[in-house]
């Protein structure tokens, strides 16, 4: 049984009255890259923004590594650091590529990581473009500076909000392949969140479906994709509508 | 008949402009000391006040930009008011509160600055240009992409740090602000005049000694010193673009 670094009990998320996110139980180990799969509005990003902590959790209890945080306890600063995020659209900084990617280190008081950088930047494949503008980017190349400024930061957990959506097939290989090396030469672990089944099954070796704000079933990937237990999870990966 | 007159007021007035500008040609490398004197007070006073209303302007805009709150609707249809106020009655205001017998002159506390004095007409001058740059600098920091906080926030950012970051990036905007703030004190003549009272060697300053010149038919002299005053803003603007040219390396 490998190491847990997330476990969440009962965690609850209310906007406006409105229940969006009940996690009766979810544990997330360490160095896996577990896939949330769902349709739009099932609640997958706002789970992403409480695994980075970017809100608290209306009610319940989420446990990271060695701390926990609810409603009231806000996970403590330096652990919230060892966590970061790629989101679908990717906002940049406008300034050079090279000192996006250099944000987050300065932000943690790192001033001489321009070999971090560049070394991150060799990685993603934009070397050459360190010193242009980020504004001037694709949108390919946006997202790949975007994974950039996160990996330089060597989190232990890298969450994933739709990564690819809108992109074209050639970055959204290089970006697989860039998630899949990070996972398996650093260890780093990844939660994906995709409503791209097919992507879940190339990159995921757990997975769990989320509906309506709540996890339908959850494990690993062949048997999510392959024989799933859940009559709704077996027509979403069949690819028809769930209601 | 007519005609003749009018063409004859039309020549002098372009001969006057023509002195006007050679005057001014003349009185800079000269090196005149009261046009010196004139110029540096008005840096002074100007930028004196253009330094509180940025000390001030700036952090309220960025708040009034960041954040909801109850009384927002109204601090800010207060500051739009601001914006566009007469220095005339700011000076009239001021004057109010600092004479001998106003509510603050009468205190006698010596950190309260006396009428016709500088210091009086850094305090007319902060009043009419504070709302400006808190103004556009909301209006600046507002124009951000509203995600780019949580992003920054996801790659570790304090609320300090995210909070400087939008303003950083909405330093367009927030240069604007610095520069009309700017443009609004050291070209207003309503205020100086009545808080300064225009005072030779004391609070004498280019837009007061323009009027004065005019008054006194010295069309050549209010020209130059003009001409002076609109050169004096430009390169005030050029060396502030350049400063955020350098500070964020483009």
């Amino acid at each position: 049984m490998s190491e847990l670094i997330y476990q969440l009990r009962n965690v609850t998320k209310v906007y406006d009255g409105r229940r969006v996110l009940h996690v009766a139980h979810l544990d997330i180990r360490r160095g896996e890259i577990l896939a949330l799969i769902g349709p739009s509005g099932a609640g997958k990003s706002t789970l992403l923004r409480l695994l980075n902590f970017l809100e608290p959790p209306t009610a319940g209890h989420i446990r990271f590594l060695d701390a926990e945080s609810d409603a009231t306890r806000p996970m403590p600063f330096p652990l919230r650091r060892r966590v970061t995020m790629v989101f679908q659209r990717p906002i940049l900084l406008n300034r050079s590529v090279f000192a996006n990617v250099r944000y987050g280190l300065r932000l943690r008081g790192q001033h001489d990581s321009a070999r971090q950088v560049d070394a991150v930047l060799e990685q993603v494949g934009l070397s050459p473009l360190a010193h242009q503008k980020a504004r001037t980017l694709s949108g390919g190349e946006a997202q790949r500076v975007s994974l950039a400024r996160a990996m330089v930061l060597q989190p232990e957990v890298l969450l994933l909000d739709e990564p690819t959506a809108n992109l074209d097939p050639y970055n959204v290989e290089l970006i697989e392949n860039i998630v899949r090396a990070l996972n398996r030469e650093q260890g780093t672990s990844l939660v994906l969140v995709t409503h791209n089944v097919f992507q879940a099954r190339r990159l995921a070796h757990r997975a769990a479906l989320l509906l309506e704000g709540q996890i339908t079933e959850v494990g690993d990937a062949a048997s999510i994709f392959d024989s799933p237990r859940d009559p709704r999870t077996a027509a979403f990966v069949r690819g028809e509508m769930v209601y | 008949m007519e005609f003749k007159i009018d063409s004859q007021i039309g020549g002098s007035l372009i001969d006057e402009m023509l002195r006007g500008l050679a005057q001014a040609t003349q009185l800079i490398p000269r090196r005149d000391p009261a046009l010196f004197e004139i110029v540096a007070l008005s840096l002074r006073v100007s930028g004196a006040a253009l330094l509180v209303s940025t000390l001030i302007g700036l952090p309220l805009g960025a708040v009034l930009g960041l954040r909801r709150f109850a009384g927002h609707r109204l601090i800010v249809a207060l500051l739009y008011t601001g914006m566009g106020f007469p220095p005339v009655v700011v000076g009239l205001f001021v004057y109010l509160l600092l004479s001998r017998s106003g509510p603050l002159g009468r205190l006698n506390w010596s950190i309260i600055p006396s009428l016709f004095t500088p210091a009086a007409m850094v305090v007319a001058q902060t009043i009419i240009s504070f709302p400006l740059v808190a103004g556009f600098t909301m209006a600046a920091v507002m124009g951000v992409d509203p995600q780019l906080r949580q992003q920054m926030r996801a790659l570790g950012a304090t609320h300090w740090q995210s909070a400087w970051t939008v303003l950083t990036e909405a330093r367009v905007g927030v240069m604007a602000s610095i520069i009309a703030g700017f443009g609004s004190i050291i070209s207003e003549v309503g205020a100086v005049m009545l808080v300064g009272g225009n005072i030779e060697h004391r609070t004498r300053v280019l837009t007061t000694a323009i009027v004065l010149e005019t008054r006194k038919g010295m069309f050549d002299l209010a020209i130059a010193l003009g001409v002076i005053l609109l050169g004096m803003s430009f390169f005030t603007n050029v060396a502030m673009l350049y400063l955020q040219g350098k500070m964020f390396n483009e």
